[in-house]
């Protein structure tokens, strides 16, 4: 008889964790949950939320084009002006709302030049009101610009501080980064888990001189190494395409990935739950979205936490995602290290320690 | 061969709750035979071969594995044993080769898959998912998961159960050569064909109880002496030689 070398525990780890990676990387919803939907709302929200408002403005018939005042207006980014359309057109547009106001500027023979008519309407007043704000300082601008002569009354100076512009990606991306974490963890772990027990997969790696924790630690090494790859991807589509703020660069990254880290240990502990509890695997996709759907939409994954009423806020202070979400942006937006979001950590240290002392009486292996 | 015991089971017991699956049952395997546990479904053939797997604790009883007791030296014995489960599938979306690779890392032992896969006849399939194989591939490759380790007994757990005959017939030619290359072999079914066919010696197990063991030739003799007789003249072949002879030996792959 061949005298085997010592048994190596970490081999057999490393051999479960290279085939579980294997299987996620070929597993079509690993693939869809964790890259292709965060990647499709960065997309889609980046661009509705960021690029900027413009107001639709009709210009009448019988609307002076030549002059200075509709050359300024026509300049202006925020300002879209539509000329195809007839007047009744128009006016039916602007009862719906469909365009903030229209415009009939008319030149005069005597002082003032140039009379501007607007017509708003109530069903579009916050573009008609970003609409008028922009014609009064185009108002101030041309009179003290035409007359040349010093204000009489009051002169008002503005000046705008240079800060860090906070865009829209800033938000969305940590958002779309604990989604991607939390179906990962929650579903893939569920599944994974229930369909190894009902195929006796776990039963015939009993059979072999493995140990249960390198069954676990391979699979969650796996998922980790995974989720990783994942969120690195995101964050660099994010930095280059969509210029999400990497205040420290590679250290925000990193400071990332181990925040990523922690939040994914703690929704495998949901998925482990899940896999104990649910009987066959037609039921694990109702029990899972019972816990990923509320922390999807009240954990701040696409707005803040502070635009819910107040007793809304609360259930989304108890939720393990805002926690998570809150760091991230912390770290990525403020360039805070991870001994600035200890409040964050500490919380989602209470939930490590709950959800696995449920899922340690929950957790079936046959 | 000297008859020499490589796995003994004392009085074995063992209850789910208040159901009590095996009922005291004591058994040898001889190192080098193909050992058959038979029965009818839900007799506790399975319940059996899973305590002496070390996949179940038992509820009484003393089991020794190759000098090795199955409550002490559990993780000795799966050093040396090969296991076929009933039913069991494989890690989704791996090819037969990452599957036995993923083996060779569980049992500590480096082999090339292709060198397993050699084995059994499935080299060609090297690249297939587990799930693409027919019934026949499906278990032969479960037996090469089986001798990874290069066990000293393997458990082989209704192997042909749902096979066409020529399948069968291929897979009792494997079973035979892993034998004759000096490997133990533990087998259940509930085909007495199969058993008669293939098997050195044969257990009953009814019940919970084992009630009978011996020689498959041994015990038709004794039931011939004591008068039997089949109440049709048996013939010189059965449908199944008809069978085989018409469609050819040949295994077909489905």
């Amino acid at each position: 008889m061949n005298t085997p070398k010592r048994y190596s525990n970490f081999n057999a780890t490393m051999a479960i964790a290279k085939a579980s990676f294997r299987s996620i990387t070929r597993s079509p919803s690993a693939v869809v949950f964790s890259l292709a939907f965060p990647l499709i709302f960065i997309v889609v929200f980046a661009n509705i939320g960021g690029s900027g408002v413009s107001v639709d403005v009709a210009v009448a018939k019988t609307c002076d084009t030549t002059g200075p005042v509709y050359s300024a207006l026509k300049k202006n980014p925020l300002v879209h002006f539509i000329t195809n359309k007839t007047t009744a057109e128009m006016a039916t547009s602007l009862s719906r709302g469909d365009i903030a106001a229209i415009i009939n500027i008319q030149k005069n023979n005597t002082l003032p030049l140039y009379t501007i008519n607007v017509q708003y309407s109530n069903a579009s007043a916050q573009k008609g009101g970003v609409f008028k704000s922009e014609l009064t300082n185009l108002y101030f601008r041309i009179n003290s610009s035409t007359n040349n002569a010093p204000p009489t009354v009051a002169e008002v100076r503005s000046t705008t501080i240079k800060g860090r512009e906070y865009k829209y990606i800033d938000f969305l991306l940590p958002g779309m980064l604990g989604f991607s974490l939390l179906s990962s963890g929650v579903f893939g772990t569920a599944f994974v888990f229930l369909s190894l027990r009902l195929t006796l997969v776990i039963k015939r790696f009993f059979a072999t001189p493995v140990k249960k924790y390198s069954i676990v630690l391979g699979e969650a090494l796996a998922r980790l190494v995974f989720s990783l790859l994942g969120a690195v991807f995101i964050i660099l589509v994010g930095h280059y395409w969509f210029g999400f703020t990497l205040i420290h660069g590679v250290v925000t990254v990193l400071n990332m990935l181990v925040l990523a880290s922690i939040g994914l240990i703690i929704f495998m502990g949901f998925g482990f739950v899940i896999s104990g509890i649910a009987k066959n695997e037609s039921s694990v996709p109702p029990i899972s979205n019972i816990i990923t759907m509320p922390q999807f939409l009240l954990s701040g994954t696409f707005f803040s936490v502070t635009a819910f009423p107040v007793w809304l806020q609360t259930i989304s202070k108890i939720l393990p995602l805002t926690y998570l979400n809150d760091a991230m942006r912390e770290v990525a937006f403020e360039g805070a290290g991870l001994g600035d979001v200890t409040h964050q950590l500490l919380i989602l240290g209470a939930w490590f320690i709950g959800i696995y002392a449920v899922a340690v009486k929950t957790f079936k292996w046959e | 061969m000297a008859d020499k015991p490589i796995i003994t089971v004392k009085n074995l017991v063992k209850n789910y709750g208040d159901f009590a699956a095996v009922k005291g049952i004591s058994f040898e395997v001889y190192e080098g035979e193909i050992f058959g546990l038979l029965g009818p479904n839900g007799a506790g053939k399975t319940t059996t071969l899973e305590v002496i797997e070390t996949l179940r604790n038992k509820t009484s009883g003393e089991i020794t594995v190759d000098g090795f007791d199955i409550e002490t030296g559990a993780d000795s014995i799966k050093q040396i044993i090969g296991v076929q489960l009933q039913a069991a599938g494989y890690y989704p979306n791996l090819n037969l080769s990452e599957l036995i690779n993923l083996f060779c890392g569980l049992y500590g032992i480096n082999k090339t898959p292709l060198e397993m896969l050699e084995k059994v006849a499935l080299t060609d399939k090297a690249k297939a998912k587990y799930k693409d194989l027919s019934g026949g591939q499906k278990q032969r490759f479960s037996i090469a998961t089986t001798l990874i380790n290069n066990p000293r007994i393997i458990f082989l757990d209704e192997p042909t159960t749902g096979l066409d005959p020529q399948a069968r017939r291929n897979l009792w030619d494997l079973i035979r050569e892993i034998r004759d290359a000096g490997t133990t072999v533990v087998i259940t079914t509930h085909y007495m064909d199969e058993a008669e066919e293939l098997c050195d010696r044969v257990a009953f197990v009814d019940g919970g109880h084992i009630i009978g063991i011996d020689t498959p030739n041994n015990f038709i003799d004794k039931l011939v002496a004591g008068g039997f007789e089949r109440k049709k003249q048996v013939k010189l072949a059965n449908l199944e030689d008809v069978f085989i002879n018409m469609t050819g030996k040949e295994w077909r792959e489905g």
